[in-house]
């Protein structure tokens, strides 16, 4: 199935997602990598509220390359950066009404089963594709936490019709790496090296 | 050619090279991944590898970073000749590709994580060196992300452990990285030698054309069975399945203590970056796609 779809996410929009559908996105992305999870960890454990919010939104596990013309922020380069990293920071931002985590590589099973108990979808972008990926950004919105430096302050980036985005690990425990990941380790128990 | 104009030369032909590296895939990689979506079979891996290409291609066209990671600045420089100030040459060179081209302020203190804000720093950029008697310096830049760098791995294997060893050391290290180093990727693979020369070993064997093989025949025979052994794992495109894991496989080998097997794996997303210029005494420059 191939959806289009706007932010905020409903609930049973992210339901309807399943491992396998592709998924373009209209709206706001919240761009976030290592430090800015880190920081929102440390506001969810002194119960601060956000600068951002999370209801309904998509996070996007990356970094831009930017460049600023007059006043205005232009988005160079963007593409997804390997989730694992965020992985053991990621089920509290999911808690705290994520609907979507866009970024490449997939994530643990920690994060599969907050997907699952909070109705939530990890969404695979094909990694590097940078240049496209800021012909989709629309407008930079904000810039928040900019002295985590720039690879790692969090963006609020308008974007349209950002896609295609593969559904990889969906709200029904379903996990295109793991599904992958169990059919190699079969092929390789036939290998003679 | 005076000191400081031999300074400028260098300064200018690393923003040269690093436009070029970051912007444009060489023409070996791109025939690599072309030739890849004709063969694949899974139709989410093609959708990846027609994502990719276009991505690429779009790249090229208007001269812009195609990956936002563009990477730590590593070069490898075959010198003929050299001249005080080479370094801080190459270093001006990264700080003014940074803010012109611009790429992304990667470099960071390993401890205190604070951005350097300018991609150097003490050790940055990497120059590996090699010395050839000639009248020009060659330099190659390699941009090297994150992601793929990140999956680096190094074994002292007991020689006993023999091929078999090797081979099943390097595809336990693919089949954990999975999606994470941007697959389809350029494996490079470094034998023998002492610990941090075989992990050199296995960075240098990335800077190979995709689809050469080692002149020894018993190394490009590995370097085919490796390949096959990796393609044949399932992983696909950016770890989502399909028959394309790796472009290709590259062996460096080095002699080694008799007590000793090293094996050492360095990752090349499919971005594999490089460009390369000779820079002559006589203060004129070829810049080479390569």
């Amino acid at each position: 199935m191939e959806y289009h779809l706007s932010t905020p996410l409903s609930k049973e929009a992210v339901a309807s997602l399943r491992a396998g559908d592709v998924v373009y996105i209209t709206g706001v992305f919240i761009v976030a990598r290592d430090k800015a999870h880190m920081r929102m960890a440390e506001y969810f454990k002194g119960q601060k509220e956000l600068p951002f919010k999370l209801e309904g939104a998509v996070i996007f596990h990356g970094a831009p390359i930017v460049k600023k013309e007059g006043n205005e922020w232009k988005i160079v380069a963007i593409g997804p950066t390997t989730s694992a990293r965020m992985s053991s920071l990621e089920p509290a931002v999911i808690e705290h009404g994520v609907a979507v985590i866009v970024g490449k590589g997939g994530m643990d099973n920690t994060v599969l089963k907050a997907l699952h108990d909070y109705g939530a979808a990890y969404l695979s972008m094909t990694g590097g594709t940078a240049v496209m990926g800021a012909r989709m950004v629309k407008k930079v919105l904000g810039l928040v936490w900019e002295d985590l430096g720039m690879s790692e302050a969090v963006w609020l980036l308008e974007v349209e019709d950002f896609g295609p985005l593969t559904v990889a690990m969906d709200s029904h425990m379903e996990d295109l790496y793991e599904n992958v990941r169990r059919r190699v380790a079969e092929n390789i128990k036939s290998m003679h090296l | 050619m005076s000191a400081n104009m031999e300074d400028k030369l260098i300064e200018e032909t690393v923003i040269a090279l690093l436009r070029r590296a970051v912007a444009t895939l060489p023409g070996d990689v791109l025939a690599a991944l072309e030739a890849s979506l004709l063969i694949e079979r899974n139709p989410t891996a093609k959708r990846e590898l027609s994502r990719i290409l276009e991505n690429v291609r779009e790249a090229r066209a208007c001269m812009l970073p195609m990956c936002q990671d563009t990477g730590l600045p590593v070069f490898f420089a075959r010198m003929g000749f050299t001249f005080p100030g080479f370094e801080e040459a190459v270093a001006r060179g990264v700080r003014r590709a940074t803010e012109d081209i611009p790429l992304r302020k990667n470099v960071v203190h390993p401890l205190t994580r604070e951005n350097t804000g300018d991609n150097t720093g003490k050790g940055m950029p990497y120059i590996c060196y090699s010395y050839e008697p000639s009248d020009y310096i060659e330099l190659i830049v390699m941009p090297k992300g994150g992601g793929s760098e990140n999956m680096s791995a190094l074994a002292m294997l007991n020689p006993s452990s023999g091929i078999g060893g090797i081979k099943r050391f390097v595809l336990d290290t693919v089949v954990n990285a999975g999606g994470r180093p941007c697959p389809p990727i350029i494996l490079g693979v470094g034998i023998g030698g002492t610990a941090d020369e075989c992990m050199a070993l296995a960075k240098k064997a990335l800077l190979r054309p995709v689809g050469s093989h080692s002149p020894d025949s018993s190394i490009a025979r590995l370097e085919m069975e490796m390949l096959h052994a990796i393609n044949a794992t399932g992983i696909g495109p950016m770890g989502l399945g399909g028959d394309t894991t790796a472009l290709a496989v590259h062996v460096e080998y080095a002699c080694c203590h008799t007590a000793s097997l090293p094996v050492a794996v360095n990752f090349q997303c499919y971005a594999a970056r490089r460009a390369r210029a000779r820079i002559y005494r006589d203060g004129s420059v070829e810049i080479g796609g390569e």
